[in-house]
């Protein structure tokens, strides 16, 4: 097309005069102009072809999670018993057997520590996040001057999201578990999963506070309030559904995390749960057990692995679920 | 009395209690644990870092091809080959996730209807929620077992497996960052290319792909530093052998992994092996911040700003 545009503008000007001659060179009279529609045609069907690509695309990721999530269900189907739920892990892959359970010695092998292990690993987080993160997205939204102190600390915590897990976890493991002396313990591992998730905490935080209107906190500087009252009484109730679904989606986040709890040193074969009275002891969590288990050669620990991914998830679920239950709630009566 | 507006910003600011004030510092001192983290994060990163280089000379570990800690007569520590397998990992999933997110941001942007998009965006968006130890079971339970069955030299740990779970992981950072910019570009702008006859691919990849360029890059960016931090899914997927081979069914060893291999063994403190864990965790986190770095700017640079 563009070689023939010079050759008709020159046509154009020289023949007729009297329109002026077109600078864009169209010529109706001359052979580019389409008269069958044929590439009226060939552009439709470039663009069918090219609706058909980014179908196809955004295919491969579901289709990636469906296989994804198949093939988990497939590999833990039969393995994942009560028992697995309340037994210690064991080393003999034969104990995992379902149909083995009834002949042990030892007792069915399970993840009972891990799950417990996880839940109070989250516990701690949950709180450790709760006060630092809510507290710094308070400090940056409320008070912080627009100053280049503040700029920093932002730039800085979309820094830090982007920092490597397994960096967090040797910052853990050189600050919490060597220098505090707390070693390989449920005290280091939380500590460690809060400073991973706090800056998408504060962030989430953030955008909670920043959707409470200000003509609330006008109103309640105007009755006389203070700014820690108006932010006790009338910013934080308005905000804690957005920030609390921030924080239990950040803590699903950090409940699947592997790398920082290996770091720090989190146990692969525990066969008690670790105690919460004491959190400087020793831990064991799902995602270590599972990677521990995904590793082995055997053909059996492949299963028991997915089995206990199969009850990772389902944790995740439902928090994902809590979540969105909090979120939903709060939406409809605004 | 003065006439100057009364700044409502700064109201309360000024009065209080006691109680007011120390509420201020408090929450000051939870901003400033981010700061320290980083601060903690880069000490930490060079303190043991001097160390692991007061022993081996900064020329054998960056030019060394040969990464062997473990030798008991003559160790080795040539970055180059852990820094090869985390290029392989980063190149593949690159490859497979920067074409698939973006068709998919283009459709989801232009074409999807509104109720296809709120249920396709949140489905993709699973992917992103998965642990990636979960990537790692997958990789070697399924993908690996079809490549072999396609190319029956691959090993049980393979690059190929582990660049292509990376990948999919990846693929919801691709394609919601790349749709969100791609949404706020103005329907008016699309409009006017309708106008003048553009169809719709047109619109979508000579308008639309232009006016979003900067967020779409930022998206690869943050996509390929997430990639280089992978850990948990290129431990299990790829396997524990640095070498430096064009081979993608080969096993091969990242940086991370190496990381997970010295931290899971129980390397004892002043150890050369615990000393090299700091030496590779700060060139792994010199080159995801120099990414992150990189993407910001991007952002700030080309934003193109619309009404």
């Amino acid at each position: 097309m563009s070689t023939n545009t010079d050759t008709s503008t020159t046509t154009t000007t020289t023949s007729t005069t009297s329109t002026g001659g077109d600078p864009d060179g169209f010529d109706p009279d001359g052979d580019d102009f389409d008269f069958d529609g044929s590439s009226i045609k060939r552009k439709h069907q470039l663009g069918t072809i090219f609706l058909g690509l980014c179908f196809a695309a955004t295919m491969v990721g579901i289709v990636a999670l469906v296989a994804l999530l198949a093939d988990v269900l497939l590999e833990a189907r039969g393995w994942l018993t009560l028992e697995f739920l309340t037994y210690p892990p064991s080393q003999i892959a034969e104990n995992y057997v379902p149909s083995n359970y009834g002949e042990l010695s030892t007792g069915p092998g399970g993840m009972y520590p891990m799950i417990i292990g996880s839940i109070y690993l989250i516990i701690l987080t949950a709180i450790f996040t709760l006060f630092l993160g809510v507290g710094a997205a308070i400090y940056l939204e409320e008070y912080a001057p627009d100053s280049g102190l503040t700029r920093f600390i932002e730039a800085n915590i979309s820094n830090l999201a982007g920092v490597p897990s397994i960096v967090y976890g040797l910052l853990g493991l050189a600050v919490f578990v060597r220098a505090m002396q707390t070693g390989a313990s449920l005290i280091a591992g939380a500590l460690t999963l809060t400073l991973l998730i706090l800056p998408i905490v504060i962030v989430q935080s953030q955008e909670s506070l920043r959707a409470v209107p200000d003509s609330m906190r006008q109103a309640s500087y105007g009755t006389g309030a203070t700014k820690w009252q108006t932010i006790r009484n009338v910013v934080l109730p308005e905000a804690v559904p957005g920030i609390m679904t921030g924080i239990i989606l950040s803590l699903s986040r950090a409940i699947g995390e592997t790398a920082p709890i290996l770091m720090v040193g989190a146990a692969t074969t525990m066969f008690t749960p670790p105690d919460l009275t004491d959190p400087t002891g020793s831990f064991g969590a799902m995602p270590m057990q599972i990677y521990e288990w995904a590793k082995m050669p055997e053909a059996e620990f492949q299963h028991v692995a997915a089995a206990g991914i199969v009850v990772l998830l389902t944790i995740l679920l439902l928090m994902n679920a809590i979540a969105i239950l909090i979120r939903n709630k709060y939406d409809k009566r605004s | 009395m003065s006439t100057e507006p009364i700044d409502l910003s700064r109201n309360g600011n000024d009065v209080g209690t006691i109680g007011d004030r120390l509420a201020r510092y408090i929450f000051f001192g939870c901003a400033a644990v981010t700061i320290a983290t980083t601060l903690a994060i880069v000490l930490v990163l060079v303190n043991g870092a001097t160390d692991f280089f007061s022993t081996v000379s900064l020329t054998e570990f960056f030019t060394g091809t040969d990464w062997s800690p473990r030798a008991a007569d003559n160790p080795s520590f040539g970055v180059l080959p852990l820094v090869w397998g985390t290029l392989m990992i980063t190149v593949g999933s690159a490859l497979i996730a920067i074409p698939i997110g973006t068709l998919t941001a283009i459709y989801l942007s232009e074409y999807a209807s509104s109720r296809v998009r709120r249920v396709v965006k949140p489905t993709l968006e699973i992917l992103a929620g998965i642990p990636t130890i979960v990537y790692g079971f997958f990789a070697l339970s399924f993908i690996t077992p079809i490549l072999q069955q396609i190319y029956p030299g691959t090993g049980t740990f393979n690059a190929a497996a582990g660049a292509i779970v990376v990948g999919v992981m990846i693929i919801p950072m691709v394609s919601s960052i790349s749709e969100d910019a791609m949404s706020s570009v103005p329907d008016s702008l699309r409009n006017a290319a309708y106008g003048l006859g553009a169809t719709k691919l047109e619109v979508s990849t000579q308008v639309v792909l232009p006016a979003s360029l900067s967020g779409i890059l930022a998206a690869y960016v943050l996509a390929i530093s997430r990639a280089i931090g992978e850990t948990m899914a290129v431990t299990l997927a790829a396997g524990a052998l640095a070498q430096v081979t064009m081979n993608p069914f080969a096993e091969i060893q990242t940086m991370t992994a190496y990381m997970v291999e010295i931290g899971t063994g129980d390397a004892s403190v002043g150890s050369i092996g615990y000393q090299s864990l700091f030496a590779i965790g700060l060139t792994l986190f010199v080159m995801t911040f120099l990414m992150n770095v990189l993407s910001m700017w991007i952002r700030s640079r080309y934003r193109e700003e619309y009404q």
